[in-house]
């Protein structure tokens, strides 16, 4: 097991590392955020002189060793817009984007397994055709449009929710979170609503197949067959047994929440990650890009060994030591 | 002889033709692809059935500005989608932006399945080292979401229709080097590959002429559903600003431009371009749906 663990933290490391550099190297070749950076007005001197001071008018090469240098001390640089440490600047915008992620995924669970459950019971019912048929819409909507039409219904038309912005926060141990008041909750709910509608459409898609398969096995016959109640063979019989699936999803899907914060975030002005990502992009705020990018990395590969954990943990027949290629 | 035979089957019709009858036997594939078809010749006619061409600039007029869904421009016609801020008639911009969405997803999605194709079978082929390290770059890659990784990409590149094809392929192939593996590694074994190793046919030949063409079935569920998140993905980079230019706005652009005038309650310039891009994305997704358990051969008996 302990073999197992430090094998997976050394391939993270590996591929974290090698993300970096190829991120590193691919931004800094392009454009010269000096041009940006520098008032319109600037001098050549000027401008020399900012790129001087971030290190800019050395050579590839020399900028790359001296980032490898510093990320090993754990100093992922300093930002060029705000000129604050990068990871500082990332963290501050983490708990915004984690409590959007996570709220997102929980509405997508509560929306998916229960109607998925439904329409693998009962497929041929038309309630069940009517969620498939819904599901497929569900994945088929552009998520940046549907924040754009939930602003539209919701804040625009009815003036029910606000449009933007994450609200009052209030600090739990240090960390600004904001479901804990109204403001932030009405805050969140809109961009929360269009992250998870995609996930839930996949969760019931993955629920109503795997409750299908499942209902067929000896096992759910032999608990029919023994006379145990509706109630207690789906509950217990069923569903634990399709839990496997979901969890490796939902697992591998909060990464994939977290990627498309980018998108929901830029829609509501967000301040989370995914905003700073795509406003540093814009910026050219090249350490910042190369930052989030490794952190992003760091949390996947911490994602994915969690799933794999878990896995192990519900399904007794899957052993980590062994499950090789 | 580049197909097995059906040995078990009595029937004499070639198996794509069962396929298309079992596919336009579900009313929801038919839909989606009526649609699909009315789209695709909208899209290829756009010079001849849009009411403007959108982006000649001397048939645009800014007094037409935002004029909401229904009234009429100065030069006679009806906007029945309303005007952008140029005093564009949204219909043919939509049109015109169907053309960009549709073509990038298109082109995108036939050459990464070409290359991911042709990655899969060899690897599956080859197998030992070869395929060990090409299915480790493929779970890399598919363990970063393909929004970032494309945004990436495209902030490197810059905007461009060409670069946008570009990134989409590069996060795309791997979907299909991974299916075609699958599948090339179970027809691998079967008797017809024997045979023609043992008519010491040429490698390339086996490779290409027998066992891929045996892999197509999951690749064709996996190329349709590719395409309608191929040009989901594109919207959302456009929408981003890395995508597509200004100049030659897709579908995405447009909600993108809609995206401005949002908050002032201009619906209609995000509102009509973001339906035809679900329309689209839904038909593909219809298709796709139907085509999984027509080929899917544990459902098919």
């Amino acid at each position: 097991m302990l073999v197992y663990i430090i094998r997976r933290l050394g391939q993270g490391a590996l591929v974290v590392s090698v993300m970096a550099s190829v991120v590193f190297l691919a931004m800094y070749a392009v454009g010269n955020p000096v041009d940006v950076l520098a008032p319109p007005d600037a001098s050549d001197a000027e401008k020399l002189l900012i790129a001087r001071e971030l290190g800019l008018d050395k050579p590839l090469w020399d900028q790359f060793f001296v980032f490898i240098g510093n990320a090993l001390h754990g100093d992922l640089g300093k930002s060029f817009v705000y000129n604050e440490p990068t990871l500082q600047l990332i963290l501050q915008r983490l708990p915004a984007t984690l409590e959007l992620a996570v709220t997102a995924l929980t509405l997508a669970i509560a929306i998916g397994i229960p109607l998925g459950l439904y329409a693998g019971l009962k497929s041929e019912s038309w309630f069940s055709r009517i969620v498939m048929s819904g599901s497929i819409l569900g994945f088929s909507l552009p998520n940046f449009w549907i924040g754009m039409m939930l602003i539209l219904l919701f804040s625009v038309q009815l003036k029910w929710l606000p449009a933007g912005g994450r609200g009052e926060t209030v600090n739990i141990l240090g960390v600004p979170l904001s479901f804990l008041t109204w403001d932030g909750l009405r805050h969140l709910l809109l961009p929360a609503l269009t992250m998870s509608i995609y996930k839930a459409a996949l969760i019931v898609r993955l629920v109503r197949a795997a409750t299908r398969e499942t209902v067929m096995q000896e096992y759910v016959r032999f608990a029919r067959a023994k006379g145990l109640s509706r109630q207690r063979i789906v509950l217990v019989h069923i569903l634990k047994n399709i839990m496997l699936p979901v969890v490796t999803v939902i697992g591998l899907e909060f990464g994939a929440i977290l990627a498309f914060a980018v998108v929901t975030e830029s829609v509501f002005a967000y301040p989370g990650m995914g905003k700073l990502l795509i406003d540093s992009i814009n910026h050219l705020d090249r350490p910042v890009v190369v930052a989030y990018l490794m952190f992003t990395a760091f949390l996947f590969v911490i994602i994915n060994f969690v799933v794999d954990l878990i896995y192990a943990v519900i399904d007794p027949r899957v052993s980590l030591v062994e499950a090789k290629g | 002889m580049n197909k097995p035979l059906p040995a078990f089957s009595d029937r004499s019709e070639a198996p794509w033709r069962q396929h298309l009858a079992r596919l336009l036997a579900s009313p929801s594939a038919i839909i989606g692809l009526a649609l699909l078809s009315v789209l695709l010749l909208l899209a290829l006619l756009a010079p001849w059935v849009a009411p403007q061409n959108p982006y000649d600039l001397s048939q645009l007029d800014v007094m037409d500005g935002m004029l909401p869904p229904g009234e009429s421009l100065t030069s006679g016609f009806t906007a029945w989608l309303g005007t952008d801020e140029q005093g564009r008639d949204m219909l043919s911009a939509i049109i015109y932006g169907m053309r960009i969405s549709l073509g990038v997803g298109a082109v995108s999605v036939v050459f990464a399945c070409m290359i991911g194709a042709t990655v899969g079978v060899l690897a599956a082929y080859a197998g030992g080292k070869v395929d060990a390290i090409v299915m480790r770059i493929v779970d890399l890659q598919l363990s970063f979401p393909s929004i970032l990784v494309a945004l990436i990409l495209l902030a490197v590149f810059g905007r461009g229709v060409d670069k946008v094809i570009v990134a989409l392929v590069i996060v795309q192939w791997a979907y299909y080097a991974r299916t075609v593996r699958g599948s090339a590694l179970v027809e691998r074994r079967r008797e017809y590959i024997e045979a023609a190793r043992c008519l010491a046919l040429p490698k390339h030949r086996i490779v290409f002429r027998h066992l891929l063409p045996n892999c197509l079935p999951p690749l064709i569920v996996v190329a349709t559903v590719q395409v309608a998140h191929a040009i989901a993905l594109e919207s959302t980079l456009s929408f981003l600003g890395v995508g597509v230019p200004v100049t030659e706005p897709s579908l995405g652009m447009l909600i993108a431009n809609g995206y401005q005038y949002l908050l002032s309650g201009t619906y209609w310039m995000s509102t009509f371009p973001g339906i035809a891009l679900v329309i689209a994305i839904v038909a593909i997704n219809l298709v796709g749906d139907r085509l999984r358990d027509v080929l899917n051969p544990r459902l098919a008996h």
